[in-house]
């Protein structure tokens, strides 16, 4: 995946985020970063207007969801994935 | 007996109706309560292949042809029309009729969330989808939130106050708390209250699967495995009455409505504060001047999101202390559904059954315990037990909390 891409994901959580984007670190977990469930429900409708994309993701039970949110890294592979499958 | 707390006026519950997805009146839903039915079925309606929660608890086999004639289904919006079918049942069992003084001094207060969302949802779609520029002359008198109170004022002709409250899933809550004040008052001799929602079509649920709390299966209260809330739809209505009044009449008086109390959290949109609940539980005991000892059971408001009932827990426990571990709360919307602005109003059912029949409606969906909800939640199967006080909690989204105190008549 391009790091174009990879920055745009960053760019958008750091807007929810109210940061800036070099603070969107890979190990940053959505605590770290002050990000509640509000919030991370606002950055996946955010991630999920940018790119197309349907994310999967309950705010009831985080864990459980298919999309995983615990580090920002993973949110990244996340959705570079699902845009990958959407382009398959 | 006929006043109490320096000179108040005592409130008889003397008639009751409502149309829900257990039922399209009390004897089929308490049956339904009483089996620990589930109301909760795929959903059916225009574009429901677009939404990605597609189950609910809604209302089927719904004819208002049966009801009403074709001026009144122009005029009406399906929140208007559950309402009347409610309050008409709820009139018929208390006997009353509203000529004369009586019709001067009582009034309706009725809670909704959406209104008449049903109408704004179609001629949204009939100009932005279908393009037309013309819509039907009665889209605001159908669509305005206080559309059902008008109507059930003008049907009964009940000419003192009439009202709506809005505030979310408290709305039938705060409406019965404001009936009961009034009646309690003396400033009115009988009160039709209440609640309904009709927020089953594709924008309603679409609104609420942006906020990811809604469920795609199920909806488990208490269970460690509940995944989020499921809606419903449906109208709750009650004739509160002047204690005096109905027994110099020979009214069967089926509860007493005994204390009220509501509070703001102040704090978030969303998210739920166990403070605020517990300071309008604990308020509606001081109101109604009973020891939280006396408290039996507890119609939670026990949404089956993750959110809400562990907070619901927490403050049940520290409002009642010891006794918290004695008593029963259970939610019923894993049957009827959340029916958001008239919830509380369906959820009153539950609370009469527990005061007049003895029977404790459950929980049902529940699969695993959490341990912080590690209350007797009534889990599965109904159960017989003789409560004399019982409570009914609301707590709405923005943070607004309210909740009544009924006793056995």
């Amino acid at each position: 995946m391009s790091d174009e891409m990879r920055t745009r994901i960053r760019e958008i959580i750091a807007e929810q985020a109210m940061l800036e984007p070099e603070q969107v670190t890979d190990d940053a977990t959505p605590e770290a970063l002050g990000i509640d469930s509000l919030g991370m429900v606002e950055a996946i409708f955010a991630l999920e207007e940018e790119f197309d994309i349907s994310i999967p993701f309950n705010a009831n039970e985080p864990e459980a969801s298919e999309f995983d949110i615990s580090t920002m890294g993973a949110i990244i592979a996340a959705v570079e994935r699902l845009v990958a499958d959407k382009a398959a | 007996m006929n006043v109490r707390n320096g000179g108040q006026r005592r409130v008889a519950i003397t008639g009751m109706g409502t149309i829900n997805a257990l039922g399209h009146d009390v004897p089929a839903t308490l049956e339904a309560l009483r089996e620990g039915r589930c109301g909760i079925s795929q959903l059916d309606f225009r574009d429901v292949e677009r939404l990605t929660i597609q189950i609910g608890a809604q209302v089927h086999d719904w004819t208002p042809e049966n009801y009403f004639n074709r001026q009144q289904i122009l005029l009406y919006d399906k929140f208007t029309q559950f309402t009347l079918l409610a309050a008409k049942q709820a009139v018929d069992q208390s006997g009353l009729e509203f000529q004369g003084d009586l019709g001067l001094q009582s009034g309706v207060v009725l809670g909704t969330a959406g209104g008449g969302l049903n109408t704004w949802d179609e001629n949204y779609r009939v100009v932005y989808e279908e393009g037309k520029n013309r819509v039907h002359p009665f889209v605001v008198p159908k669509l305005m939130n206080n559309a059902a109170a008008s109507h059930v004022s003008m049907e009964f002709g009940l000419r003192g106050p009439a009202f709506t409250v809005a505030t979310a899933c408290a709305s039938s809550n705060h409406a019965m708390g404001l009936a009961f004040q009034m009646v309690r008052s003396g400033a009115t001799k009988a009160m039709l209250t209440g609640g309904s929602e009709a927020m089953l079509c594709f924008g309603g649920v679409k609104a609420w699967e942006g906020l990811r709390v809604m469920s795609k299966d199920a909806c488990r209260p208490f269970s460690a495995n509940r995944n989020g809330m499921v809606q419903g739809e449906g109208a709750g209505v009650f004739v509160f009455e002047d204690w005096d009044h109905a027994r110099e009449r020979g009214a069967e008086i089926l509860a007493e409505v005994v204390g009220f109390a509501m509070s703001s959290d102040a704090a978030d949109i969303v998210m739920p504060s166990a403070q605020g609940a517990e300071r309008a539980i604990t308020g509606a005991m001081n109101d109604a001047g009973l020891k939280p000892e006396e408290i039996g059971y507890i119609n939670a408001h026990g949404t089956g999101t993750a959110a809400n009932d562990k907070t619901e827990c927490a403050a049940v426990a520290h409002a009642f202390g010891h006794h918290a571990d004695r008593l029963m709360i259970s939610s019923t919307k894993a049957m009827h559904g959340h029916v958001i602005g008239g919830t509380g109003a369906i959820e009153m059912l539950a609370c009469i059954m527990a005061l007049r029949d003895g029977i404790i409606a459950p929980t049902i969906g529940y699969e695993e315990p959490d341990p912080e909800c590690a209350l007797d939640v009534v889990p599965n199967e109904a159960r017989e037990a003789k409560v004399d006080a019982v409570l009914s909690n609301a707590f709405a989204f923005g943070g607004l909390n309210a909740v009544l105190a009924l006793r056995k008549a």
